[in-house]
């Protein structure tokens, strides 16, 4: 197993430029997840660790060689693709062990280990089927199969849930995570899915345009965005901007919002001009008394909670409530936001502003 | 129910249907028919008039298309013997004696090394470039690509006379090697476009996962890209055996003893006293064969390559 460490990575594909300049360290046996949109880059990154794309700069470093620039085949890595990519003219025991021939291990050796990746993943019962007529999920096993057969330094992953149904997906990413603490392998994983993103990975690097916004633990990231677009990317419902104009100082502990003075974790960053405060749905409480107002529009119904949305005077809130709290839409009710939690935004920037509480997370960077 | 979605036809649109097929059918099987008969009828019955659709079947076209004969007197033939084989017998039946084996043979053997030969080299040099023009950065590779399509924009007997000078020059004319350089390069532009559309439709990812399982570019070519694109191989080698089998022009202007095909070869068997329609027709009965044959045996990935690009798996 092995720790990846990615320096000043770039690819440029003719004038666009897919990935600019990414560093970040995955360390010897963490479950990493590349988070972003569609086209964000996260792809790409991952391709180029592979070996099946070639940086147009900077390093990758696998245990401590540098390998931009080997063949994929020379990396002793495994790849598991969104769409399987299981060879269609061999059945299951030949996809699986194929890997294996090409390096020409024994074939009783081979037989060995088949064996065992089979009784692994539980699919002893379909080795000498074909590929062509297996559930997704199955092809999904032989290809986790192909992949851990070898024993490689480290397995990549692309959206590798992306083809199952829902439901599926769901058993499928508790039965990935489960192989990954008991193989102990690095793993980088690429998703869309901030949620599947949330739930398995140990680290996470958010992408955008090709640019690392964020890199941490899921929690840190959660809780303290380093940006703007992670604190909306991140969480479902995202995260409510109140957008206003104003200033805060360095060693302010309260900010003006419109009529309302809101506290606010001690600022370690003074700015004016555009700015977003910003709050998650479950920071917000409904009460009465509260300084801050809004006016009902809907209401989801969740089961234990429900998402409140409310029209206030610096936007669109979602605020989520426990269930047995009844509010009519019309009504106009008073907000109230747990100051711990709440993180400043320079909207020029796009960047989070430092506080005492985020220093923590954002402090390095 | 839309008026878009496809309904089972009605009993009378299916009988419509058939007559139509069953039409077009005897219309393009009916001089195959006259063929094959024609091979099996006596020189005299090839020739009657009105035809004859009922008639002894012989095989005096298959033995005369495969032998040369010599007529001799009654004398001459007291002296031998009785003949040992059927197909003695029956051309001493008519007076005559097997002088040696015809040259039918020897062409029908050309016609399978040049046909098979530039068939395999088409395909071949075809799919290595559908390759390279699929996967890699080929500078100008629309340019090219069109260039080649373009060698195709006039017909190949156009440039006749300059080939043959060329080949006389050259001391290609009359020989194998320079009738399958040419069926090749007439049947490689086909082949590079239909092996390409082929392997573009084969997804990238079966070659980068074995790229990851430790095989050469190369190696993921044999082992992962050629068995997907058996289809599209099967289908395009059936488009340049036909062509290379049946083609007429050339084989004449280029070939005489030597490397001469079947086709040019064909229409010049002669009987005694006339153009011996059951040869003919029985040498053309069984140039058929090769390629119905082969046809045949590829025909589950032709049906598919003949929808090439429609269909996505």
């Amino acid at each position: 197993m092995a720790r990846i460490v990615i320096r000043n990575l770039r690819k440029d594909f003719g004038d666009f430029t897919a990935v600019k300049s990414s560093s970040f360290t995955i360390e010897d046996g963490e479950f990493f997840m590349l988070l972003g949109p569609s086209g964000c880059g996260k792809t790409t990154t991952l391709r180029m660790i592979a070996g099946l794309e070639l940086p147009s700069a900077g390093e990758i470093w696998i245990d401590n060689e540098e390998v931009g620039r080997k063949p994929a085949s020379e990396r002793d890595i495994a790849f598991v693709f969104q769409m399987f990519a299981l060879y269609p003219h061999m059945n299951v025991r030949r996809n699986i062990s194929y890997p294996l021939k090409s390096q020409g291990m024994p074939r009783t050796e081979i037989a060995t280990r088949v064996a065992e990746v089979a009784r692994i993943l539980g699919i002893e019962d379909i080795l000498d089927k074909p590929v062509g007529g297996l559930s997704g999920g199955d092809r999904q096993r032989v290809a986790l199969g192909r992949a851990i057969v070898r024993e490689p330094k480290a397995f990549l992953m692309d959206e590798p849930l992306g083809a199952l149904d829902a439901e599926f997906r769901e058993r499928m990413a508790a039965e990935l995570r489960a192989l990954h603490d008991r193989m102990g392998a690095t793993t980088i994983y690429v998703t869309h899915d901030q949620l599947e993103a949330m739930q398995m990975g140990d680290k996470i690097v958010v992408m955008n345009q090709g640019r690392i916004e964020q890199f941490g633990m899921p929690q840190e990231i959660y809780d303290w965005p380093a940006t703007m677009f992670v604190a909306d990317f991140i969480g479902s419902p995202a995260m409510n901007f109140l957008r206003f104009n104003g200033r805060v100082d360095k060693g302010a502990s309260t900010v003006s919002v419109g009529e309302s003075n809101l506290k606010i974790p001690l600022q370690l960053q003074g700015a004016s001009g555009s700015l977003a405060l910003g709050v998650r749905p479950e920071h917000i409480s409904l009460c009465d008394t509260g300084e801050y107002r809004g006016r009902v529009i809907a209401t989801e119904y969740l089961g234990t909670t429900q998402i409140v949305i409310l029209d206030t005077a610096h936007g669109t809130v979602k605020a989520r409530v426990t269930s047995n709290r009844s509010v009519r839409p019309g009504e106009t009710v008073g907000l109230a936001f747990d100051p711990e939690t709440l993180t400043l935004f320079d909207e020029n920037t796009g960047r989070a502003l430092l506080s005492e509480a985020n220093r923590r997370v954002l402090g390095h960077g | 129910m839309s008026i878009f979605s496809i309904t089972e036809p009605s009993g009378r649109q299916k009988w419509i249907a058939g007559i139509l097929v069953a039409a077009y059918a005897v219309i393009t099987l009916i001089p195959l028919l006259w063929i094959i008969a024609t091979g099996f009828k006596s020189p005299s019955d090839a020739i009657a008039y009105p035809p004859k659709v009922m008639f002894d079947p012989s095989l005096e076209g298959y033995v005369n298309l495969f032998t040369t004969q010599t007529r001799i007197t009654p004398d001459m033939e007291a002296t031998l013997g009785e003949p040992d084989t059927w197909y003695e017998r029956l051309v001493r039946e008519k007076g005559m004696v097997i002088a040696g084996p015809s040259r039918y043979g020897e062409r029908f053997l050309n016609s399978v090394i040049i046909g098979f030969g530039s068939t395999f080299l088409s395909v071949f040099l075809g799919t290595l470039a559908a390759y390279a023009f699929s996967r890699f950065k080929v500078p100008l590779k629309d340019d090219l690509m069109f260039f080649i399509l373009s060698t195709r924009m006039m017909p190949p007997i156009a440039v006749a006379i300059p080939i043959f000078l060329m080949y006389r020059t050259l001391g290609l004319s009359d020989t194998h090697l320079g009738m399958i350089l040419l069926y090749t390069a007439v049947n490689l532009s086909l082949a590079v476009w239909l092996l390409k559309g082929f392997i573009d439709e084969i997804p990238r990812e079966y070659e980068e996962a074995a790229l990851i399982d430790g095989y050469t570019r190369f190696q993921a070519f044999i082992k992962v890209v050629l068995p997907q694109a058996a289809t599209g191989i099967a289908s395009t080698a059936i488009f340049c055996l036909i062509f290379a089998w049946n083609e007429y022009a050339f084989a004449v202007l280029l070939t005489s003893g030597e490397a001469q095909t079947a086709p040019p070869f064909i229409p010049t068997i002669i009987g005694v006293g006339g153009q011996d329609w059951p040869a003919v027709a029985a040498g053309a009965t069984l140039f058929l064969l090769p390629v119905v044959i082969f046809t045949i045996l590829l025909r589950k990935h032709l049906l598919r390559g003949i929808t090439f690009g429609a269909v996505r798996k």
